[in-house]
């Protein structure tokens, strides 16, 4: 079998071809492993070591010598692209469901189709195309929401009947199919060949390429990479990028401090036949079929089938470091569901012959998404590793966007779904990352239905209310490694089990959460929303106001005890948080973030901010339960437990107060509520936490009040069209293009991070804006519902993306939120968008490839912020449509 | 006319008991990791009994099944006494005398055994006093008698048979003037029952058996296959040494009409058996005791009827054959039935499918392909069935469940037939006496790392 995998992955002729690293490194004519001397000693130093030599390893070399970096080397442990690349299908397969996928994808297959010309190295790239088959409606409502995705990227792509496939594909048995997407561009390729491809491009552009040399820990000084040590000696670097694949979690955990790389492998088995009596065409299409959960290749006239099953075998749980990856036993009775849907698929090939059956390990994350970017706290160092199996069509697109963040300090496209920084320790844990990617790989097939929540590795951080709210019927979701409540299940009432609620239309929860909005909409509802990220930032002087005025675009030189929306941007003007601040002192500030920017916020501040010891910042997320009281009647709540007036005429709007709720003193209490309706956020000292519950419930009870969830917080906010980031901003979005100029104060005499592109966008105008689009045709009962990412029409040309959607149960209509860019009819360029642009166009939202016509509306924000509601207004006009 | 599958779970169900070895400080010092047990009736009632329990006062683990004939009375009586009786006798002096004396100032006693019953396997309340007086003679006895020795497993083991057949003779032959007790003990006399027992403490294992009940280990090889080693010998006609015994304890003119056709005196197929009075007492005492008794025994048949050839009684004994092994770490399991599963199965199958089902593997040869040349359809063939033959597995949470699955619904190629069990399992009451006989098991599950520290220790 090994002598067989020579022939198919390391094809000698091209390693003769040239490449500078064969002469560097040892000669090997024969497959021998024993140790040869080195002929060619390790640099001392060098601005870039990547370690391993992966499609991974080579595509940021490859990139990064592209991009003008030329001190560079690149180390493997064994032989070049002899790890999971050399094991990989090489599906180049651009059928993903996040649009920063679909962009690497895309790329990827561009980049490998001009290789070989490029490199004259033979990359066997055939455009096969692939064929995703669909034995389902909803499979088909999956597809088609990926064909709409495609589409509009450019990229060709169709959905197809079961007839047609039948054209396609001489073997494919149809009659359980419903239809199926066929994407003509996708490719077949030699990964191990493509990696090489790329290495020895690198190496022309200067790169050292070090087989044989394995890393055995990384330097780091005062928080930042000074070099590598190896077997061969050290190398000291300014830069180094962990492509370590499924050996990067030990990697990092090899220094003196160890860095957390949250990804865990799992044995992957594919089939390899003999050719069939009549050999299969090499430009076969590649047949995906996910509910049968596998995918059938052509190759070398048999076929290539491998899948994704239910009960994944991971491996490697306590560690274990080896060169190369050994062929793994192969285990037939675990292959047996997948051979049974091959076959099912196609019958005929019974007869067929088989060659092998190969086990090889591929890296999970614990989110199904590649893990990409600097670390939080180590500056040079880099990670780009846990493709999901995905790793040849991510490879070259991957290790671009890779380049670009460390020659520019940011790739080109938004990657923050991608970036390491959305996990945090508490990803870590070896039990956590070993059953949640047993629910990870299985998903690879699954149906990706909106609102899906992961049911492993649950109830690790939780509120100290948690068994209380889970006793009045709360449903949970998981946001950080957070238990939150999605919303409240009424006693006596049944909802769906998990299966039955996997659906693209109206869910069963639908009256649920609208009982909850009119709750927060007439009475008061309250909402544990511990999980935000909450920062003290303090300082003796005027340090802590500096900085952070310097940081943040809005003026924070407000009075003590005001509280301030504010975007902290980047160079761009572009989101890198969205938070609230209230100033408590005059040298102490605290900051509420979203719940996954603990990690990417605190590395932010943590390198911006002085560290002089003038000024301190502190974690405090876990020292404090928020309540948020939301509704006309929370302010009675409030003034009956605190004996306060809490009146907007004493508290009104943006305001934070010390008080006493009930027993508990030292209550934080803030008049924001992140919905626009009227309320309060109560920050609350954990032990007081279940005291102030039973407190407001009890004297709630005559105002109506109920408990709510983060369901009915979604459709309020929306409604009102308030961005959050993560969702809707991002670090490519500015305050300009989403109406929040308001919160920058660009005259606040001051300098600040991101003031000039600010300044100039206010100049030039803006070309993207963010807007709302009210549905005019759903029906909500019976269409498909939007989710985010859903393809923008103006007057039938694409204009942009939603980025969030909620049912608005005051309005009675589906409202989308999303970016519309005006790219110019000839050209394509971009150009300035205008409110005119917006006001004057006919909207469309494509839903799964079916249009849903749309109004759309630029708010003025500032209304909801400076609104002073009396109580009795409040009460007369309830929601009045703006 | 069919069950259904849970149908038929249900009534392989019903009587099924599982015993896990309580843990502490995370850690199970016992070699004995838990055990399974299970009865299926074919007679009605069921005849067949079985026993369990911890020794408290000593080290060790009693287990038991006891097959009764003639009625269960025996049966009943034997799994009730007789690990009372080995406890006692296992004691050391300081303890009897403990006991002895709290019985005499009515103080609380000692627990003596730790029973792990099913709620089926029921105790007689009104003979408890009558067994308790037996018992505390035997054990005033064994202090007057205080030999000073430690005691022997094999002898203690011995003497509890002897003594507990030799009380239920005894009472028998006094009678009792509760009227119910003395039909009661008249009941367990007449009628007999084998016994199969196992005692573990630490890497010493005895058996001792009388009758035709068997008691076997399951040892996994160094490959991972399975075999079976006996550690008990049928006393029935089909053991030569058994015969041969009979014969000499009578004169030879008796050497023909002792065994007849394969049965002791034509009638008793196992040649050792606790009660069985008619094969014990002379023919005086016997009509005596009939005669005296209580007008439902006089109306029997069966009492009242003397084997033939009955010149030089007494030809039945309760003394049990005991076997010690040490235990190893392959040896994995050890399991006691009654002859209903010995009837049906090869021991060499028990250890397979017990083996099988304890590890959860089936210990098929993992499939490789290598150089053969294998279709896709030929592999997808061999992958069905054994998924087939591994859902069989986990249908049971009970190696004794999976057992009796196995011996009462087995095809001839060795797999579980839903039809054919559902056929052996819906017999009329009356019918199912013809096909199948009661079968109780007992499978105890060793713990190999326990016992591989022992053996490192010695």
């Amino acid at each position: 079998a090994a002598g067989m995998f020579l022939r198919l992955l390391s094809d000698v002729r091209w390693r003769a071809a040239d490449p500078k690293w064969r002469r560097m490194t040892c000669s090997r004519r024969s497959t021998s492993s024993t140790a040869e001397p080195h002929p060619v000693s390790l640099p001392a130093q060098a601005q870039v070591v990547i370690c391993g030599g992966g499609i991974m390893g080579t595509s940021v070399a490859y990139h990064l010598s592209k991009m003008g970096w030329k001190d560079i080397v690149l180390l493997e442990q064994g032989r070049l692209a002899a790890g999971t690349t050399r094991f990989c299908a090489g599906i180049v397969s651009t059928a993903r469901h996040l649009s920063i996928e679909l962009k690497m994808a895309d790329y990827s297959n561009k980049l490998y189709q001009q290789l070989e010309q490029e490199t004259g190295v033979k990359t066997g790239y055939v455009k096969t195309g692939s064929i995703s088959l669909a034995q389902t409606q909803d499979r088909l409502i999956s597809l088609k929401r990926i064909a709409s995705s495609l589409n509009v990227m450019g990229i060709p792509c169709e959905m197809i009947t079961p007839k047609q496939v039948a054209q396609f594909h001489p073997l494919i048995n149809i009659h359980d199919l419903v239809g199926a997407m066929y994407v003509p561009e996708d490719a077949l390729v030699s990964s191990a060949s493509v990696s090489l491809a790329l290495a020895t491009a690198a190496s022309r552009n200067g790169v050292q390429i070090h087989e044989r040399t394995s890393v055995s820990h990384v330097s780091v000084q005062n928080g930042c990479v000074t070099g590598v040590e190896t077997d061969r000696g050290q190398i000291q670097c300014q830069y180094f990028v962990n492509c370590a694949g499924q050996w990067a979690y030990e990697l990092g955990h090899s220094g003196k401090e160890p860095v957390n790389i949250p990804l865990h492998a799992c044995e992957h088995f594919y089939l390899l036949t003999h050719p069939l009596k009549e050999p299969l065409a090499s430009n076969l299409p590649t047949i995906v079929d996910p509910d049968g959960r596998i995918y059938i290749r052509n190759w070398q006239g048999g076929i290539l089938s491998g899948g994704f099953e239910k009960n994944p075998k991971p491996l490697f749980t306590e560690g274990r470091n080896q060169l190369e990856i050994q062929n793994l036993r192969e285990d037939w009775d675990h292959f047996e569901p997948l051979l049974s849907a091959l076959l099912r698929r196609m019958p005929d090939l019974e007869a067929l012959q088989i060659m092998q059956l190969v086990n090889c390990p591929e890296s999970f994350t614990p989110d199904m998404r590649c893990i990409m970017g600097e670390l939080p706290t180590v500056l040079g160092y880099f990670v780009l590793a846990g493709m999901n199996s995905a790793g040849i069509s991510y490879g070259g697109g991957a290790g671009k966007y890779l380049a670009e963040w460390m020659v520019n300090g940011y790739p080109s496209e938004n990657v923050w779904p991608l970036d390491l920084k959305r996990f945090g320790t508490l990803q870590s844990s070896r039990t956590f990352l070993r059953h949640r990617v047993m629910e990870v790989m299985p998903l690879m097939y699954d149906l990706k239905v909106p609102r899906w929540d992961f049911q492993t590795g649950r109830q690790l951080r939780t509120s100290p209310l948690y068994d209380r709210l889970d006793a009045q019927g709360a449903r949970w979701m998981e946001k950080h490694g957070f238990e939150r409540v999605k919303y409240f299940v009424p006693p006596g009432k049944d909802l769906l089990d998990l299966d039955q609620r996997k659906t693209f239309y109206k869910p069963d929860w639908f009256d649920i959460v609208g009982s909850e909005v009119k709750c927060c909409k007439e009475a008061v509802c309250v909402i544990d929303m511990s999980s935000f990220t909450k920062f003290e930032i303090s300082s003796t002087g005027d340090q802590a106001l500096e900085s952070l005025q310097y940081l943040f675009s809005n003026d924070l030189d407000v009075p003590v005890g005001h509280v301030v929306h504010t975007g902290m941007l980047n160079e761009k003007g572009g989101y890198e948080n969205d938070c609230s601040i209230a100033r408590l002192s005059k040298c102490s500030f605290f900051m509420i973030s979203p719940t996954d920017q603990q990690v990417h916020c605190w590395a932010w501040l943590k390198n911006r901010l002085p560290n002089d010891g003038s000024l301190t910042m502190e974690d405090v997320t876990w020292k404090y339960t928020a309540l948020n009281l939301i509704g006309p009647r929370a302010v009675d709540v409030l003034s009956e437990l605190s004996y306060a007036p809490v009146t907007p005429e004493h508290f009104p709007s943006l305001f934070c107060k010390d008080m006493s709720v009930g027993y508990a003193n030292g209550i934080r209490v803030m008049s924001i509520t992140h919905t626009g309706e009227p309320g309060f956020m109560l920050y609350i000292p954990i032990e007081y936490a279940l005291h102030v519950y039973n407190e407001v419930m009890n004297m709630g009870q005559k105002y109506g009040i109920r408990n709510a969830g983060y369901y009915a917080l979604r459709s309020l906010r929306i409604e009102k069209f308030f961005a959050f980031w993560g969702q809707d901003l991002d670090a490519f979005t500015t305050p300009m293009e989403c109406g929040r100029e308001f919160q920058v104060k660009l005259e606040k005499g001051m300098q600040f991070v991101g003031q000039e592109a600010l300044l100039e966008q206010k100049q030039n105008g803006v070309y993207k804006r963010f807007t709302m689009f009210i549905l005019e045709d759903h029906d909500t009962d019976v269409d498909l519902w939007p989710w985010w990412g859903e393809p923008i029409f103006r007057n039938g040309r694409y204009v942009g993306k939603t980025t969030s959607s909620a049912y608005s149960y005051t309005l009675g209509r589906h409202i989308c939120l999303g970016f519309v860019q005006h790219f110019d009819e000839k050209t394509g360029e971009e150009l300035v968008v205008t409110t005119d642009f917006i006001n004057q166009g006919k909207y469309e939202i494509d839903i799964s490839g079916q249009r849903f016509q749309a109004k759309a509306k630029l708010y003025p924000f500032s209304s909801f912020f400076t609104h002073r509601r009396r109580k009795d207004e409040v009460e007369l006009s309830g929601y009045q449509r703006e | 006319f069919c069950l259904t599958p849970p149908q038929v779970n249900s009534i392989l169900k019903a009587n099924e008991y599982s015993f896990k070895v309580p843990e502490f400080d995370g850690k199970n010092v016992s070699s004995v990791l838990g055990f399974d047990s299970n009865q299926l009736p074919a007679n009605a009632p069921i005849e067949d009994r079985r026993s369990a329990a911890t020794c408290l006062q000593t080290r060790g683990m009693l287990l038991g099944v006891f097959d009764g004939h003639a009625g269960c009375a025996c049966a009943q009586a034997v799994s009730e006494r007789l690990f009372y009786y080995i406890a006692v006798s296992l004691l050391p002096h300081e303890t009897l005398l403990e006991i002895e004396n709290a019985v005499e100032s009515g103080r609380a006693l000692l627990p003596i055994l730790q029973w792990h019953k099913h709620p089926n396997d029921y105790f007689s309340k009104e003979a408890s006093k009558l067994y308790f007086n037996s018992l505390r003679t035997y054990w005033q006895e064994l202090i007057d008698l205080n030999s000073g020795e430690t005691t022997d497993v094999k002898e203690a083991l011995i003497n509890a048979f002897k003594r507990l057949d030799n009380d239920i003779s005894l009472e028998a032959q006094v009678g009792n003037p509760n009227s119910f007790l003395n039909y009661l003990v008249l009941r367990v006399a007449f009628s007999g029952a084998t016994a199969c027992v196992a005692h573990v403490d630490g890497v010493d294992l005895h058996v001792a058996n009388t009758g035709d009940s068997r008691a076997m280990l399951g040892v996994q090889e160094e490959d991972g296959s399975w075999s079976a080693v006996n550690l008990s010998y049928d006393h029935n006609a089909q053991n030569e040494h058994e015969v041969e015994r009979v014969k000499m304890e009578h004169p030879k003119s008796e050497e023909k009409s002792l065994v007849k056709q394969d049965r002791l005196l034509g009638l008793l197929m196992p040649f050792r058996a606790f009660g069985d009075v008619k094969f014990k007492w002379s023919i005086e005492l016997q009509k005596r005791v009939v005669e005296a008794g209580p007008d439902q025994l006089n109306d029997n048949e069966y009492t009242k009827f003397i084997p033939p050839n009955y010149h030089t009684p007494p030809y039945l004994t309760a003394e049990p054959e005991v076997v010690h092994h040490k235990l190893r770490p392959q040896d994995k399991f050890l399991v006691l039935a009654t002859d209903g599963l010995w009837e049906t199965m090869h021991r060499q199958d028990v250890a397979r499918i017990v083996g099988e089902y304890l590890t959860r593997v089936h210990r098929q040869q993992p499939i490789a392909v290598g150089g053969y040349k294998v279709t896709l359809g030929q592999m997808h063939g061999l992958l069905t069935e054994r998924k087939a033959r591994i859902s069989s597995v986990f249908e049971d949470q009970n190696a004794a469940t999976h057992l009796i699955r196995h011996a009462v619904g087995n095809n001839e190629f060795g797999t579980v037939d839903h039809e054919r069990l559902s056929k052996m399992l819906s017999l009329p009451e009356e019918l199912a006496r013809m096909y199948r006989d009661d079968i109780t098991i007992i499978v105890v599950q060793f713990n190999s790392h326990v016992i591989g520290a022992c053996q490192n220790e010695e």
